[in-house]
């Protein structure tokens, strides 16, 4: 194994610290953004679809820098991508179920 | 000594610990999926009590919200500072990282204490049963978080927490971004997206 690729293991090859502080920028100014479309009486009829797409660019965000999945072995996104997927599935499954749309 | 001769490699050349983390928050992706499954299921199916917009603080959750996703940036700022041996910064960080965990805890103590003096408990309708048992158990997971990084601020001030064992720091970080995903949709799902009337200011 190769001195780099333990490095990676380690968790040293990661985003700079430049990058994390743009990505809580980010974040922040979605989260100013989502809160002010719920305010917005324009934005209600378009609202879920709106807030889901926001709420997903910051999952997507934390989980691919912060938590380095951006980065890091393929494995790792595969173990935590296939359950989510199923958790997403169960979600909807369920909603449909019971008629919530 | 390299970083690897101190790690738990599998076949796959990775640190088997770190699958094993991740295979745990797949199991949370679970856990909290059916949680605000049931919450998106019983919400809007309650017959007395305050529901949603009657009760919930946006303004006020805005704020909790925004102090986790600043505590996931001082998480990722520890973890560098501890893999490159900075012991002072990781400290710092780290400190920061649970003072602001634990200041999310005070928002949704006080959160929840209201919500019982306004007169909504866990049993008085499918709305206090579903969002308690949601946050509760996003709460107890940021204490347990809390509780962790403390630990690990211990372990630095001890001495016993070098470069070598940022992989430590790493996996808690895991976790700790982890709680933070999910509120992040906790807080679209349940505070942002509701299916009672929405306010018209």
């Amino acid at each position: 194994m190769s001195e780099h690729t333990d490095v990676q293991h380690a968790g040293e090859a990661h985003a700079s610290t430049k990058t994390y502080l743009v990505i809580a920028a980010i974040l922040t100014v979605i989260t100013i953004v989502e809160v002010g479309v719920f305010y917005m009486p324009a934005m209600h009829a378009i609202l879920p679809p709106t807030l889901v797409i926001l709420s997903a660019a910051k999952f997507t965000l934390v989980v691919g820098f912060y938590m380095h999945l951006k980065y890091d072995h393929n494995l790792f996104r595969a173990v935590f991508v296939l359950p989510l997927m199923i958790a997403m599935a169960v979600i909807v499954g369920l909603l449909f179920l019971f008629r919530v749309f | 000594m390299s970083h690897a001769a101190v790690a738990h490699h599998t076949s796959t050349g990775l640190d088997s610990r770190k699958i094993a983390f991740w295979t745990f928050i797949g199991s949370e992706c679970l856990l909290f999926g059916s949680l605000i499954a049931t919450y998106l299921v019983y919400e809007g199916r309650s017959v007395s009590g305050p529901t949603t917009h009657e009760i919930l603080n946006i303004p006020l959750t805005s704020i909790s919200t925004f102090d986790l996703l600043m505590s996931s940036l001082a998480m990722v700022l520890a973890l560098a500072a501890v893999q490159r041996g900075d012991k002072v910064w990781g400290r710092v960080w780290l400190g920061m990282t649970a003072l602001l965990g634990a200041i999310f805890l005070g928002f949704q103590a006080y959160e929840f204490q209201h919500f019982v003096h306004e007169g909504l408990g866990f049993t008085t309708n499918l709305f206090g049963s579903s969002f308690f048992t949601l946050t509760g158990f996003h709460g107890a997971h940021v204490f347990v978080g809390v509780i962790w990084l403390l630990t690990l601020l211990v372990r630095s001030l001890q001495g016993k927490l070098g470069p070598e064992k940022a992989l430590n720091v790493e996996i808690a970080g895991l976790y700790w971004h982890f709680v933070d995903v999910v509120w992040i949709v906790i807080f679209t799902v349940v505070y942002l997206i509701q299916t009672t009337p929405l306010p018209t200011t």
